[in-house]
């Protein structure tokens, strides 16, 4: 089983997010970027699987800016064979919405085989969840969205996942698309030789100009803006001056 | 102002700028680390400085998975192989954990117990004891400093001589010594003879603390600051140590361990950055949002003008320490830069972390105030690894000698 896992450079999950003062976005010049943590969940399942002799190749696959090689490097230290970045000038890359990486991933499917593609249920910073299942619409693969087990059972892959009041156990055929939750794994550090061994390993650049995929935006982002600042709370007495409190508010029913 | 003073604080890993030491490798290493410690160290330190002692085999095996001992080790014996610029990578981001003993400790094994093994041990010196130790499986200490001895390495009292069958019988009480409870091993300077003089008497054992005659003293010792660090006594008593354990030549260990003590200059000031700017950072956020008299704190500029002072001073250790490095990878003797840098790194961590601890005013006279651990633990910057007054004269002499 060769498996693409879908690695996107996002603004550290560490960092307090700031608006730029013209509204158009957030500041990402000089902030500490990252893998998408769902993403470093499904790059560790699909490492995991090549460790258990389940999967042949891993290889990670980012779109975006220059910047994203640093991202697949970090991905190939932490175990993907090699890697591909589907370049877009910077100006474009802020602007790159799920459908583009969707048609990115099919395009590279295309030229080569593969039998399943991993991704992060969503990414930090955009949250916007639609990856996988436009993928999946996109080559008419199976999927199983929301991963926190997975189990290869030869030309199949069942995997159970977290849904309302419980959870889903599926069993979808290969090749499939599957997504990882947060409690599929806890993704390994990179280890410092695996660091430097990585420079060595493969990372192909191809611009998604030359491949032919259309980065036209299909939504214009009107403004952004901070959430609205919490006001102070105040204490109470007791339970019945709690009561009043929030009768007075409007909170509950007098 | 001071906002923008904090906006160039930080390097971010992303920057397009070529950094004038470190590569894209470097801040791959740094990052992988911090993660590691910002998930499994930081969230502990607090507990552990409570508790006066961290559990040190199992931080070590953490960090020794990661590679962190043997940046600049043969790969032979686990190492990466790499220059000393990665063991200032390593040591800078160690400086990210919220206390200054774990930081220590690590440089203790990776900087001060193992480079005189690593570059004159014998195959099975380094077999038995470099190996465990960059994996982090075992645990070493340097047992250098003695009762009567402590910047004066040449006056230690310490003593090894050969038995009939070829060994050493080790004597001596040796001090201060960093992982010394835990350790399961130490790295011991001891005379071997009475003939050499004080530089050419002296030998470096690798002497494993399980061993028959070994007592070891952490209950007496009550520090001011590095409290979550285990600091011991240790005494030999008649210690049978094989003829094996002998690191390169008998009668060469003073120079081994005074090429050792170049390192560990070093690397103190590398792990010293990230405090030192910590401090200035929470001191920037405090001061900014303190008020008193209508206004921030940092709205006088006598605040201001203190800030930029000690972030220029930082910025110039920052400089002094990435030129020293430069020269050691080239190959250059290092000992007058590195012994002004750690004298710069001493003074600068008690001025900042004095001057920081000022601006907190009553809450930074707290336990629970973040200065004041940094402020007793960074203390020590002016009295370990050599003390402020044996760098001025090593710098002196250097400068009189001409």
């Amino acid at each position: 089983m060769r498996v693409l896992v879908g690695v996107k450079r996002v603004v550290d999950y560490a960092v307090k997010v700031r608006v730029k003062p013209d509204k158009t976005g957030v500041i990402t010049e000089g902030v500490q970027h990252s893998i998408n943590p769902f993403d470093e969940i499904a790059l560790e399942e699909a490492v995991k699987l090549k460790e258990k002799k389940a999967a042949t190749e891993v290889v990670a696959f980012s779109m975006g800016g220059p910047k994203c090689q640093e991202v697949l490097r970090t991905a190939l230290a932490k175990g993907a064979d090699k890697a591909i970045h589907i370049e877009v000038p910077d100006a474009d890359a802020s602007k790159l919405e799920p459908l583009h990486v969707a048609r990115a991933l099919k395009k590279i499917i295309e030229n080569d085989k593969f039998d399943a593609v991993f991704l992060g249920k969503q990414a930090i910073d955009d949250d916007a969840n639609q990856t996988g299942s436009l993928i999946a619409g996109i080559l008419d693969w199976p999927q199983a969205l929301y991963a926190s087990k997975v189990e290869p059972d030869g030309k199949y892959l069942k995997v159970t996942r977290e849904i309302d009041g419980g959870l889903d156990t599926i069993k979808v055929s290969l090749p499939a698309v599957l997504s990882a939750d947060l409690r599929l794994n806890e993704p390994r550090y990179a280890t410092l030789p695996n660091i430097m061994k990585a420079k060595k390993k493969p990372l192909e650049k191809k611009s998604a100009k030359d491949l032919g995929i259309d980065v036209t935006p299909q939504t214009k982002v009107l403004e952004v803006s901070e959430p609205p600042v919490r006001q102070a709370g105040g204490f109470v007495d007791d339970v019945s001056a709690l009561i009043t409190k929030l009768k007075e508010k409007g909170f509950i029913k007098a | 102002m001071a906002a923008s003073l904090a906006r160039v604080a930080t390097v971010p890993s992303s920057r397009s700028i070529p950094h004038i030491i470190y590569s894209d490798g470097h801040r791959q290493i740094q990052k992988s680390l911090s993660q590691l410690i910002e998930k499994e160290i930081n969230v502990n330190v607090d507990e552990w400085e409570r508790q006066s002692i961290f559990p040190a085999h199992t931080v070590f095996r953490k960090l020794g998975r990661l590679g962190v001992f043997g940046a600049n080790k043969p790969t032979k014996y686990g190492g990466l192989g790499l220059d000393f610029s990665y063991s200032c990578a390593i040591s800078e981001t160690m400086g990210s954990i919220h206390c200054g003993a774990i930081p220590m400790a690590v440089s203790v094994q990776s900087d001060m117990a193992t480079p005189a093994l690593s570059l004159f041990g014998s195959e099975y010196l380094k077999n038995e004891f470099l190996t465990p130790s960059i994996s982090g499986e075992l645990v070493s200490c340097i047992a250098v400093s003695e009762p009567g001895a402590g910047s004066d390495v040449a006056g230690i009292k310490t003593f090894a001589h050969r038995n009939n069958g070829g060994d050493w019988v080790l004597n001596g009480h040796k001090m201060w010594i960093t992982n010394g409870g835990q350790a399961d091993w130490a790295c011991v300077l001891a005379n071997t003879n009475n003939e050499g003089g004080i530089h050419r008497n002296k030998s470096l054992f690798c002497v494993r603390l399980d061993s028959p005659g070994v007592h070891r003293n952490t209950s007496s010792i009550r520090k001011f600051g590095m409290h979550s660090s285990d600091t011991a006594e240790i005494f030999f008593d008649d210690v049978i140590v094989p003829s094996a354990n002998l690191i390169g030549e008998e009668g060469r260990g003073f120079f081994y361990q005074m090429m050792q003590f170049q390192d560990e200059r070093l690397v103190t000031v590398a792990v010293s950055l990230e405090p030192l700017q910590r401090c200035l950072d929470l001191t920037m956020e405090y001061t900014r949002e303190r008020k008193s008299f209508g206004k921030s704190i940092s709205d006088n500029q006598v605040v201001q003008f203190r800030l930029a002072e000690m972030k220029i001073e930082l910025e110039s250790l920052r400089a002094l320490l990435y030129r020293a490095v430069t020269e050691r990878i080239q190959g250059s003797d290092v000992t007058l830069l590195a012994s002004m840098a750690k004298l710069k790194c001493g003074r600068l961590s008690r001025e900042i972390t004095d001057t920081c601890l000022q601006y907190h005013g009553g809450y930074g006279f707290t336990w629970d105030c973040p200065i004041t651990r940094m402020h007793r633990d960074l203390r020590l910057f002016s009295i370990g690894a050599g003390t402020d007054e044996m760098m001025l004269s090593i710098v002196s002499r250097h400068l009189l000698s001409k």
